[in-house]
């Protein structure tokens, strides 16, 4: 695969690779993904905006720079944070993160200067780069600080740093995603006016995306962290009326899938309201609510590759990674998609495997 | 509060949550006051950070107020703004773009209008709406589909469809942010956004006084009194988008 170097997200050419739910792979224009709905389906989509969630600043102790990252929150509702964050030592964007140094020593209490923002680790959490931190001041001049001093999270693979613009995707709206929730950039005004008219619907939930790699192995074997998300009565609703009609849910985003089948663990019925994805979804996951997803591209080894294997068996994503890699499809958060139906399994598997779908 | 005895309960804010540019003064301030009268969250945008914080500093006991400093007419500061908006009211289901710019003061014909000033007025009175809408979009189809309504209101003038002598700069730029505003309206009906352009008459603002100051102030309208007749229109729409018909269409309009 080619690895998307600029962020032209909304490529009227990028590609979309198809698994249906018999293990056919397929090649179309992801500008088409409305024709392969049908009446009744659900597109479900996060509607979480990306925080700017880099930080430069100083560790006030060492007086060392650093850059934080936020990567996740714990709550969606209150006051804002605290965050769990990841700290680098100094640098910037274009050494990979794999290369970048280690923060200084960090202890509980130690206070960061992130230029208006004055920051408290609140607690370590395990690992030399990994904290939960607290900002000062009231709401609103924390908003302020992280809207003018913060910046996307950027990626060394990119030819020029990302700005807002870049990151945004067309649906975005309350502002608790840490990275871009890249699926997200499928959509647009255009096709969701196609997901209507194919007699469709479509709805939203908002689920605070974490970061998806740190480039520290330790570290990423700790993803996804735990993720809030809350599910509008609404959506909840129209999930009840698909099934009940026949048609399929799908998820547009990891997130998203994560979210609905959290939702779902206690009793297989997505309900509305707020709560915390603690789960991994693996090969061993029985999906109870999505029954397709719309993904980008993702290498084996990550969070959301291992998502995948939920939906088809590593012989079709072997057969498919090498479909992507010999068809010049574009990987990483700017890159092509793809769109997997879950795959037929026959009912005696689906029971022995249901208790430990919550796993 | 005559406002409470003169209308049904359809026409008070409660919960709403309301973004206005240009809040610091003339018609934009009368909007921030009225909405926070009808129980509305309101985040207000505008240039000035001592003016933001007085503004924010006299409403704060009266109701739920963010005062946000930045320039809507900078590309630069759309996401800043949209950030700050969505973070500090946690979603949004009224945008009101309300700021916007002469162009030229005093006012000149259009051929001794400089080039700079034309621009300025279009990216006060066009770009810095189409951006900030733009971005907003998302937040404002979410309100829709959890059936709280949604509407954006741009503020317009007779300037946007009369050729007055001396308005040039500012007709024109009227005038396309009218026509953004039908366009917008037609093409988001179905996500269930509704765009209102009205104009609110000749008052006695700011703006006003810097386009004619010799102006006999008497015979202008107050701006309270377009903020309220602004407002009902805002409240109808809320309560016509909330009505169990409106949201059967919405339904039957995605499903069907």
């Amino acid at each position: 695969m080619i690895a998307a170097n600029a962020p032209r997200k909304r490529r009227s050419d990028a590609k979309l690779l198809v698994i249906d739910a018999h293990a056919h792979i397929a090649h179309a224009r992801r500008r088409t993904l409305a024709t392969r709905l049908r009446r009744f389906d659900l597109v479900v989509a996060n509607d979480a905006m990306t925080l700017p969630a880099s930080l430069a600043g100083i560790h006030v102790r060492t007086g060392h720079a650093v850059e934080i990252r936020l990567a996740g929150c714990r709550t969606l509702v209150g006051e804002i944070g605290p965050f769990t964050a990841v700290l680098f030592g100094a640098g910037d964007f274009r050494t990979r993160t794999e290369d970048r140094p280690l923060p200084p020593g960090l202890e509980k209490g130690d206070l960061i200067a992130l230029g208006p923002l004055r920051a408290t680790i609140e607690e370590t959490l395990g690992h030399p780069r990994l904290v939960a931190l607290r900002f000062e001041g009231s709401p609103a001049s924390v908003w302020e600080g992280i809207a003018r001093h913060g910046r996307p999270i950027q990626y060394a693979h990119m030819a020029a740093p990302l700005a807002m613009w870049d990151v945004w995707t067309p649906i975005a709206g309350a502002p608790l995603a840490f990275e871009p929730p890249s699926a997200g950039f499928v959509l647009d005004w255009k096709t969701l006016a196609a997901i209507r008219a194919r007699g469709a619907q479509f709805a939203t939930i908002t689920h605070a995306a974490g970061l998806s790699s740190t480039g520290d192995p330790e570290l990423d074997r700790r993803l996804p962290l735990d993720e809030p998300y809350r599910i509008p009565a609404t959506t909840a609703r129209a999930i009840g009326e698909t099934k009940r009609r026949g048609g399929r849910v799908i998820a547009v985003g990891t997130t998203v899938v994560r979210a609905l089948e959290d939702a779902a663990s206690r009793d297989g019925v997505v309900h509305g309201g707020e709560s915390v994805a603690t789960q991994r979804i693996g090969a061993d996951t029985v999906l109870r609510v999505v029954d397709a997803i719309v993904s980008g591209t993702h290498e084996p080894g990550t969070s959301h590759y291992e998502l995948l294997r939920a939906f088809a068996d590593d012989v079709t994503l072997r057969r498919a990674a090498a479909e992507l890699d010999a068809r010049d499809y574009h990987t990483h958060e700017f890159g092509d998609s793809v769109f997997i139906e879950r795959r037929v399994r026959c009912v005696a598997c689906a029971t022995r495997h249901a208790p430990r779908l919550a796993a | 509060m005559e406002t409470t005895n003169r209308n049904a309960a359809s026409l008070a804010l409660k919960g709403t949550r309301i973004a206005i540019t240009g809040g610091t003064s003339g018609l934009g301030l009368a909007l921030v006051r009225e909405c926070i009268a009808r129980g509305a969250a309101v985040a207000f945008i505008a240039r000035t950070r001592d003016r933001v914080e007085r503004v924010a500093e006299e409403i704060r006991s009266r109701g739920n107020i963010h005062g946000i400093v930045g320039d809507i007419a900078r590309k630069d500061d759309i996401h800043s703004l949209a950030l700050q908006i969505l973070g500090t009211l946690g979603g949004l289901d009224v945008l009101i773009n309300n700021a916007s710019s002469l162009g030229a003061t005093p006012l000149a014909l259009l051929a001794d209008t400089e080039c700079e000033d034309f621009e300025g007025a279009l990216a006060a009175n066009v770009l810095g709406p189409f951006r900030l809408t733009k971005t907003l979009l998302g937040a404002l189809a979410a309100s829709a589909r959890e059936r709280r309504g949604s509407v954006v209101l741009n503020i317009s003038s007779d300037a946007a469809t009369n050729p007055y002598a001396g308005w040039g700069a500012y007709g024109a730029s009227k005038a396309a942010l009218h026509q953004m505003s039908r366009i917008w309206n037609e093409e988001l009906g179905e996500d269930g956004i509704r765009f209102l352009s009205v104009d609110p008459g000749d008052m006695d603002t700011p703006l006003h006084a810097l386009a004619l100051p010799d102006a006999d102030r008497a015979a202008l309208k107050r701006p309270e009194m377009a903020a309220r007749e602004l407002v009902d229109k805002i409240a109808l729409a809320l309560a016509s988008l909330r009505s169990p018909r409106a949201s059967d269409q919405a339904e039957s309009a995605s499903v069907a």
